[in-house]
């Protein structure tokens, strides 16, 4: 039984890796495909641009509602707003749907993992790489029903194929019961919390760098690279990297205190310095850092979002070499 | 940090002034938060900061006096760009301690170091990066942040105090500046205005509605000036109080307490008192009186492993050690210790941090008197539980005899021939003790204290064992069982094998205080970062034919929500005065553009009355 499930829970990892593969490629035509859309958008904006300046004439003298005739206003409703948002290219509907599809055979495998074990499904590196990478798509596609983020569709597949393929080849091991440091309600919450943290840190890491290639694009330095025309403005982009980490540090602040909450239950210290613990602090203090110099004058803009990509560097940094090469405590983490 | 002077003299001025100036728009000095000068939401100063009498220009250097100095200094470590340097400087010189074996943490990754890298380990030593986090270093960086993040609060809170007794200040003479303007002109068809469309009314109604969604309220003339959101800053500088709270805490209360580890063996006791532990950590203000009276029996220690699952054979899956517990005056209770649950007792905690075998051996001497008798622990060398130990036996033998002994709870030979053995498992399916004998002297009448963990050789003759002469090869004995001891010097028994459990206790009273601030620094970040500052302003007046309203928002800090939540307001609003909700909803829109004007004439309902034209 257990290892029928742990069998066809790796199947159902090799499944959605192959359909997130598809999925990467239909978003990199995408991309493709925006850089076409930029060139008729530039060939077309000619035509179009007297016609908004007389929309937004009107924008400026404000509304005027005539109480007694509803009717008039009722029709106001529907008129038609300045639409910012493009069509999702076919390539990207597509591209979309796949990685849902992925990602529900993918939660398969966590959950057929997770039965299988008896456990929660995050006790050892590959288990953690299983549902990480999961929740990282989960993280995209629930920003993603608030903002357009689509242009970040290649980038989240190409980090969550990495770190699968990784996760799952070399450290793949099979199931095995909790060693009785690990036996703590705290694996639940401690270990959850901070790969939702991970996946939001990822997801403002993508869009830091989308925001670095527009200012450089905005500044033409970098006038070739047509598809990101499409993208939000840098500073649209420095604001939405900016609010997803936000909700990644709030949500690794509660890691940082609920693992010294579980470290004192287990290890007897709430605090002692084990490299874990050291670089989970330093990940902490580099998001404190990105916060604070996003309220810097002088740091604004490119400066602070370099710091919200060192912060993911040293994220995953944490999670791969930390775990791999490092001696500490956390090293049971089973490889 | 930011003094009042380094506003705009504008931004204090009449709400003509206001106007001019377009970053303080509607700014006041009472109600912003005081922020270091250089934070991004301050108005940039107008010149560079000079001390006394300096003009700028960059070319005269301004001469400071000794408190002007100063004044400098404490500015620059209060400021943005510092306290941001710090922080980075912090998250960098937190990287060497990850990266060598830590005293405290790790205290034979030290040693073993100090063996891989003999030329390497004084200069790194020096540098103390083997105590990176008690080196001067990394004390300089935290605690420079730590006075210039107090340099911060202190001012910030009381400025913040006087914030939160202020009124919202005057409405800026021209909103369309602002964040989220919108305005809307409701007319009633024929010309004369209703008695509940006059200015004052209107704005009567906005505040109502705004005082209702919690903001502070003001009304200036025909118009409202709202404010809320004084959470944010409040959240903002419980968070960084509190870090000051964790830092002082784990600071001064952690010299309140000791740690001390003891490792007992199944039927010992261990007393709560200095002389029984194996090693002990007192705090800085540690006084023996803080030993409260208890003792510790380890009635049994238990061990579960994995024995059905053929991936994890032998895992350990539960380490359960039953105790009996004894307080003073108290009567014997039972108790259980597991790794994730400790035991409470007299104000401390008793940690279950590890285990192993203990072996119970006799040496009996050719008189037949017993020199020594001991359960002596073994340290676990692998995950099947192969152990280590000594036996040291100094007197009452024709030589001083020390043994090196290797345990083997479920012993197999190898497979090369050799006889070498192996644990296979680390329950015990066939216990076997392995005993390399050497001769000759122990040196414990030196003085110098030995590890009863470890055996000096040298000095020593092998006298069995794979190094021994004559080929005596190593004694190997199981429970119960009896050996001769090479060259007549005796016998060993091997009388039984005990688990013995690794305890910690802890004494540490500013654990709660500390838990208390990192909650505070939890909630505080949560409504620093997630309750909006805005401001928001309502303006009526009247056309002749109708109510000209305006709406205009000001974020103070970030503020994502700005628009919408101007948006809303002028919503509930419109709906208020009694307009339709479709049409209200059409209004409220960004940049709507509902320009239709009335023919006039026909009386529609409104709120369930009639405006008659």
């Amino acid at each position: 039984m257990t290892a029928d499930l742990a069998y066809y829970s790796l199947v159902a990892v090799y499944s959605a890796m192959a359909i997130y593969t598809i999925s990467f490629v239909a978003f990199a035509l995408d991309l493709a495909k925006r850089s076409g859309d930029a060139q008729q958008a530039a060939a077309s904006s000619a035509a179009a641009a007297p016609a908004r300046a007389s929309l937004s004439k009107g924008a400026q003298g404000g509304s005027t509602i005539v109480l007694d005739r509803t009717a008039a206003v009722t029709g106001s409703a529907d008129a038609p707003r300045a639409s910012s948002g493009r069509r999702a290219s076919k390539f990207e509907r597509v591209a979309t749907s796949l990685m849902v599809l992925g990602l529900l055979v993918h939660v398969a495998s966590v959950v057929m993992r997770g039965i299988a074990a008896g456990r929660v499904p995050w006790a050892n590196m590959f288990e953690f790489s299983l549902t990480g990478t999961a929740i990282i798509v989960g993280v995209y596609l629930l920003v993603k029903l608030f903002v357009d983020v689509s242009f970040l569709g290649a980038y989240v597949m190409g980090l969550n194929l990495i770190l699968l393929a990784i996760g799952t080849v070399n450290y793949y091991v099979a199931v095995s019961p909790l060693q009785p440091a690990l036996q703590s309600a705290w694996l639940v919450i401690h270990v959850l919390v901070a790969i939702v943290g991970t996946g939001f840190f990822a997801i403002a890491a993508g869009l830091s760098v989308a925001q670095l290639i527009q200012t450089k694009r905005e500044q033409a330095k970098l006038a070739n690279l047509r598809f990101m025309e499409t993208l939000p403005a840098a500073d649209r982009l420095e604001d939405l990297a900016y609010r997803v980490a936000l909700v990644g540090f709030v949500l690794w602040t509660f890691t940082l205190i609920a693992g010294a909450v579980w470290a004192e239950r287990a290890w007897g210290r709430y605090w002692g310095w084990d490299t874990k613990e050291v670089w989970t602090f330093i990940i902490w203090v580099l998001y404190a850092g990105y916060i604070h110099a996003r309220a810097t004058r002088g740091w604004r803009g490119a400066r602070s979002s370099w710091l919200s990509i060192i912060g993911f560097a040293a994220v995953m940094f944490n999670f791969s070499i930390v775990n791999v090469f490092f001696k500490g405590l956390h090293a049971y983490s089973g490889l | 940090m930011a003094r009042s002077s380094d506003r705009s003299p504008g931004a204090t001025g009449t709400p003509d002034a206001v106007d001019s100036t377009e970053v303080t728009d509607g700014s006041d000095v009472v109600g912003d938060p005081l922020r270091p000068s250089d934070h991004y939401d301050s108005a940039a100063p107008a010149e560079a900061a000079g001390g006394p009498g300096g003009s700028g220009g960059g070319i005269t250097q301004p001469r400071l006096g000794p408190v002007g100095y100063l004044r400098f200094f404490w500015r620059q470590l209060t400021s943005m760009k510092t306290a941001l340097f710090l922080l980075m400087l912090l998250a960098v010189a937190a990287i060497p301690g990850s990266l060598v074996p830590q005293r405290t943490s790790d205290p034979n990754g030290v040693v073993q170091y100090r063996a891989d890298h003999p030329d390497l380990f004084p200069v790194l030593d020096k540098l103390g990066v083997f105590d990176t986090y008690s080196s001067p270093w990394f004390s300089a960086v935290y605690l420079l942040l730590f006075i210039s993040l107090i340099g911060c609060i202190i001012p910030r809170t009381k400025h913040h105090f006087e914030a939160l007794r202020a009124r919202p200040p005057r409405t800026p003479a021209r909103l369309s500046r602002l964040a989220g303007y919108r305005s809307v002109t409701l007319e009633t068809g024929g010309g004369a205005v209703g008695d509940d469309l006059d200015p004052a009314s209107a704005v009567q109604a906005a505040r109502a509605q705004l005082k209702r969604a919690g903001y502070r309220t003001e009304v200036f003339g025909d118009s409202v000036s709202a404010e809320r959101g004084y959470l944010r800053e409040t959240g903002n500088l419980v968070f960084h109080s509190a870090l000051v709270g964790v830092l002082l805490t784990v600071g001064i209360g952690g010299g309140f307490g000791y740690t001390g580890q003891r490792v007992v063996v199944e039927g010992q006791t261990f007393t709560n008192a200095l002389v029984s532990y194996d090693s002990f950590n007192p705090g800085r203000w540690f006084s023996d009186s803080q030993l409260s009276p208890y003792n510790v029996t380890l009635d049994r220690f238990r061990t579960t492993y994995e024995e059905s699952n053929t991936d994890a054979l032998g895992q350990p899956t539960d380490y359960t050690a039953d105790v009996t517990t004894r307080t003073q005056g108290g009567d014997p209770e039972k108790a259980q210790i597991k790794v994730n649950s400790p035991l409470s007792i007299g104000g401390s905690n008793v940690y279950l941090l590890g285990n192993g075998y203990a072996v119970d051996v006799t040496v009996t001497a050719p008189d037949g008197s017993e020199p020594f008798t001991d359960t002596i622990p073994f340290l676990p060398q692998d995950a099947n539980l192969t152990s280590q130990g000594v036996v040291k036996v100094p007197d009452g033998l024709a030589d001083q005899i020390g043994m090196i002994g290797f345990f083997y709870p479920s012993a197999v030979e190898t497979g090369d021939g050799s006889g070498i053995l192996a644990s296979s498992y680390p329950d015990l399916l066939n216990p076997v003790l392995s005993l390399n004998v050497y001769d000759g002297d122990l040196k414990l009448d030196d003085g110098v204290p030995q590890s009863v963990y470890s055996l000096k050789t040298d000095g020593m003759t092998e006298i069995a064992g794979a190094g021994a002469d004559g080929g005596q090869k190593a004694l190997q004995l199981k429970p119960g069982e009896t050996v001769d001891l090479p060259n007549g010097l005796g016998t060993i028994t091997f009388n039984d094998v005990k688990r013995f459990a690794s305890l910690d206790v802890h004494h540490d009273p500013s654990q709660v205080w500390v838990l208390l601030f990192a909650g505070l620094t939890f909630a505080g970040l949560l409504t620093a970062l997630f309750v909006p500052r805005r401001r928001v302003w309502v303006k009526a007046s009247s056309t002749g034919t109708g109510l000209r309203l305006e709406y205009a928002g000001l974020a103070r800090g970030e503020d994502p929500t700005l628009e919408r939540a101007v948006g809303e307001i002028v919503r509930t609003h419109l709906t208020t005065l009694g307009v339709p909700a479709d049409a209200a909803r059409a209004a409220s829109r960004p940049g709507s553009t509902s320009n239709d004007v009335g023919d006039g004439g026909a009386a529609a309902p409104r709120g369930g009355r009639r405006i008659t034209s």
